[in-house]
């Protein structure tokens, strides 16, 4: 019986050694492949383990926080603020992954942002729990309030900031959505609200301030304008014929006036009078003419590239790939035909003449904090390139507070305060109504505060809408808030 | 007489073993609160006390038995313990370390009460029937379904698993039927095709076994224990006759119950499914989930593992019974894996060596298929979660959650210890064994 115990015993032997061999492959030679398969969820909840920072404003007010739970997973990303943030605190979503402020500030948000500190070392031996850091936004509050409550109804976007140092200040784009469900730990909750948002047109998730381009119009002049006088051949008393239409060359179609008539009562009109009463002949023909400057004051200002932003953005278009088509060329001059521009962009222009001609980078984020308050991150004021000679931009600065003062800005004006504006009146598709447009900055001297204000296709005010009556007033509210908030 | 160098080796060891169960016991608590250590105190002391009480009666009763199985059982108990009170403290922990005092007085019975183990082949028909009602009493109105498997007796508030018990019984019977008729058994009459057949008749044993195993799976869905009693009975009767006919014969019988288990019962299908497909999309929310995850938590664990108590084994549904292993190979890695399967090793190696040097053949039978037990059910669950077989779920033997479990395990090695010590320590080895085997003394 010996033998055959001894035959048993290499049958198991060889059995244990099968699993053992196994054991090898599973936990050494394929390991990363099966652990790094969707439906392991222990990345995730490691994640969810974690006492993700808050998001704040920066009046310290909690736009984003995580509350414990009783779940498996230990805490809930909640948005107090609900809508009013989305689209730029972006959802933490267990389907769908992290968006916006929540996915660029991942790292810092988990407290993997490398830096450790002494909190850090005590949460470690104290088993007091992972803690990741807060993140500071730039936005205000109750700029951001003025902003939806300046757009109301009206689909649109607004964006403000501060021309020197390129903190956002509000970024409101309507509609806009509610993280809290997209975020919330029921997977068939999440893909519920997350169809139900992609059902809508327009989308609430796209944020129209930064991922959608949409013809300028007029506001688009100030650069049709800077261009005309970087060229050196053009300064604000140069004067221009004033037709009731103006036709390019290689084309029968004619660019005409607002208002169908002329813009000064025939004659002669100057460069100034053309910005501050909107002449679409003046800056059709300066279309023609200053093409080439427009290149470069539009690539300082950071068009025809994604802009770097702490949030998705879209680049807004000024190409000049067919150089021989007058019509178009004389089209891109108001700010028509090929040109293409998002909210934040600009915002950007009005920024860039604002701070002599730099132009700087926008930001989101004002510091990263840690736990115990002390200071993590401070993302540095940078520029994205220089569209424009101080001295032009001083030049401009003027004609724009003239547009406000005694042009088509004059609903934008604040009694005391030199207020720097360009209002537009885009058309985008035929039949539709147009966009309407407003961007300035101020005060006009010293400027804190660089606007954009875009209402698409008019909102409530339909075909009667102009930059002037509808946009004009919105940024006026914004510049009024910024005025009271920071003292100025 | 050399006693005290193999006690004091076994004290030693156990020693060890304890050890390191307790720093385990204290590092998966210290994981979970680093200022609530002294919670798990009492369990340290119960594990401690329990196994040193267990050598001091082998010390008593069984002075020349085998060093390394009580050690070895300590720290495969130890290191379960240790993971169920990880994932469950408040809840099977304290239910399981009961089970392990409960287990250890089993232990110290069976050693007080088999002075000698050979008297145990008096009772053979007895212990054949009670090994054969228990195996069905799951079928009677007691019984309950528990994830499919119709494996449970309810007895009042209690539930037991009469399976596990009726393992040992059987073996007992087998052991004691076929050393009285191994000569008969073995007799080849005729040749088939140059190989030595036994008379047919001879296959009637094997062929109401097969009908038991088969009845196993059928009714009670349990493919993992039917597997189990009937590759018992062959290796047995492999060993008492050196026909390997009636193994190539009982393993055409096995294919055979297997191919007729898998076209009746979808359930068997699902499994063989799984095994092939386990990452499968359709599959890995679904059917294949416990063992992906209990492939998730091996992988995550690598070689060094994540450290007791800081990996998510937890995820593994019934993480505490079926996949205990998976929760050791998550959080201490090829390393722990390798410890546990080398430990399980071993210990099949001390078994069959008291096998081996069994000094009548009712004492060899019973060693050996006691610790082939041993031995074929841990491969069983072992080759399951790790996914190199189809998963049948069966308890890993000291390892696993559950008191029928560590119960049946704990008389095991009682009587490997006790058929050690006597066969060792009996210095005539033919003259009362003879005698007393097949209850004619």
């Amino acid at each position: 019986m010996q033998t055959q115990l001894r035959k048993v015993g290499w049958g198991l032997l060889v059995a244990f050694l099968a699993v053992f061999a196994q054991l090898n492959y599973v936990q050494i030679f394929a390991a990363e492949s099966i652990a790094s398969n969707p439906a392991n969820i222990r990345s995730l909840l490691r994640e969810y383990s974690i006492k993700r920072g808050d998001i704040l404003t920066f009046d310290f007010v909690t736009v984003a926080e995580s509350v414990a739970t009783n779940d498996r997973l230990k805490f809930l990303r909640r948005y107090p603020e609900r809508d009013l943030y989305g689209h730029i605190t972006g959802y933490y979503s267990l389907v769908f992954g992290a968006d916006r402020i929540e996915r660029t500030f991942n790292e810092q948000l988990l407290g993997e942002s490398g830096v450790i500190s002494m909190q850090d070392i005590q949460d470690r031996f104290l088993g007091s729990g992972e803690r990741g850091d807060d993140v500071r936004l730039t936005i205000d509050s109750r700029l951001q309030t003025a902003a939806r409550d300046a757009l109301g109804g009206n689909r649109g976007a607004i964006v403000a900031l501060d021309p020197q140092t390129g903190a956002v200040r509000a970024m409101w784009s309507n509609p806009s959505f509610d993280p809290n469900p997209i975020s919330s730990h029921r997977p068939a909750r999440i893909r519920e609200a997350w169809d139900q948002l992609n059902a809508q047109t327009p989308n609430p998730l796209q944020n129209l301030a930064a991922t959608r381009g949409f013809p300028p119009g007029s506001t688009f002049k100030v650069v049709t304008a800077a261009a005309a006088l970087e060229s050196g051949r053009f300064n604000p008393q140069s004067t221009f014929d004033d037709p009731v239409s103006f036709t390019p060359p290689q084309t029968s179609s004619s660019i005409s006036n607002f208002s169908g008539g002329t813009c000064a009562g025939g004659g002669q009109i100057t460069l100034a009078d053309a910005l501050r009463v909107s002449c679409n002949t003046t800056f059709a023909q300066l279309g023609l003419e200053v093409s080439q400057e427009m290149v470069g004051v539009t690539r300082g200002m950071g068009f025809n590239d994604r802009i770097p932003f702490d949030v998705q953005t879209e680049a807004s278009t000024f190409d000049r790939a067919d150089e021989n088509n007058l019509p178009r060329r004389s089209l891109a001059g108001i700010g028509q035909g090929d040109v293409v521009t998002t909210p934040l962009q600009m915002a950007l222009v009005a920024a860039s003449i604002a701070n002599g001609g730099e132009t700087p980078r926008p930001r989101l984020v004002e510091e990263v904090i840690d736990a115990a308050g002390g200071i993590v991150a401070r993302p540095a004021e940078e520029t994205l390139g220089t569209a424009m000679s101080e001295s032009t931009a001083r030049t401009l600065t003027e004609l724009m507070v003239a547009v406000v003062e005694s042009g088509t800005g004059a609903n934008a004006q604040i009694p005391g305060v030199e207020i720097a504006g360009k209002t537009g009146t885009a058309q985008s598709v035929e039949g539709a109504s147009p966009h309407a447009w407003f961007i300035a900055f101020a005060p006009a001297q010293n400027p804190r505060i660089a606007v954009a204000v875009f209402v698409q296709n008019g909102g409530s005010f339909g075909a009667e809408a102009t930059g002037g009556t509808v946009a004009a007033p919105m940024a006026q509210q914004i510049i009024e808030t910024d005025r009271q908030v920071r003292e100025w | 007489m050399q006693t005290s160098y193999r006690r004091n080796s076994e004290l030693s060891l156990l020693l060890l073993a304890l050890v390191i169960g307790s720093g385990s016991l204290a590092l998966v608590e210290a994981a979970r609160d680093l200022r609530r250590v002294e919670l798990v105190v009492p369990f340290m002391a119960i594990l401690v006390v329990a196994y040193l009480v267990a050598h001091i009666v082998v010390r008593r009763t069984a002075r020349e038995a085998d060093a390394l199985i009580l050690p070895l059982a300590a720290i495969l108990n130890a290191l379960g313990l240790a993971a169920i009170y990880r994932l469950a403290p408040r809840g099977f922990g304290p239910v399981q370390v009961t089970w392990t005092a409960v287990g250890a007085a089993a232990f110290i019975i069976t050693l007080l009460v088999v002075r000698d183990y050979k008297i145990l082949a008096r009772y053979k028909y007895i212990l054949g029937f009670a090994g054969v009602a228990l195996l069905l009493l799951p079928l009677s109105p007691m019984g309950q379904e528990v994830f499919g498997a119709r494996l449970w007796v309810n007895v009042g508030a209690f539930s037991f698993q009469p399976g596990e018990l009726a393992k040992i019984a059987l073996v007992l019977f087998f052991a004691a039927y076929l050393a009285e008729r191994k000569e008969l058994l073995a007799l080849a009459t005729r040749r088939i095709a140059g190989i030595h057949v036994p008379d047919l008749k001879h296959f009637g044993p094997l062929l109401v076994m097969w009908g038991l195993s088969l009845a196993v799976m059928f009714y009670e869905k349990d493919l993992g224990s039917s597997l189990l009693f009937f590759s018992i009975f062959l290796v047995m009767l492999y060993v008492a006759t050196a026909r390997f006919v009636y193994m190539a014969f009982g393993g055409l019988l096995f294919i055979v119950g297997a191919y007729i288990g898998y076209q009746v019962f979808p359930h068997v299908q699902v499994r063989v499914q799984v095994w092939l497909d386990a990452f499968n999309p359709d599959l890995i929310e679904g059917p294949s989930f416990q063992l992906a995850q209990s492939l998730f938590a091996l992988s995550t664990g690598g070689l060094f593992g994540t450290g007791l108590g800081q990996g998510r084994p937890d995820l593994i549904p019934a993480a505490h019974t079926d996949f205990i292993f998976s929760v050791v190979g998550e959080e201490l890695g090829l390393l722990g894996t390798a410890a546990v399967v080398l430990c399980f090793m071993l210990l099949v190696t001390r078994g069959l060596h008291i096998a081996m040097n069994g000094r009548s053949d009712f004492g060899i039978l019973l060693a050996g298929g006691l610790i082939t037990i041993l031995g074929v059910q841990t491969f069983i669950i072992l080759a399951g979660a790790t996914r190199l077989l189809p998963l049948t779920g069966i308890t890993l033997p000291f390892m696993s959650y559950g008191g029928s479990s560590l119960l049946s395990n704990f008389i095991l090695i009682a009587l490997l210890i006790r058929i050690s010590h006597q066969d060792t320590a009996e210095p005539a080895p033919a003259d009362t064994a003879e005698i007393l085997i097949g209850g004619r003394g």
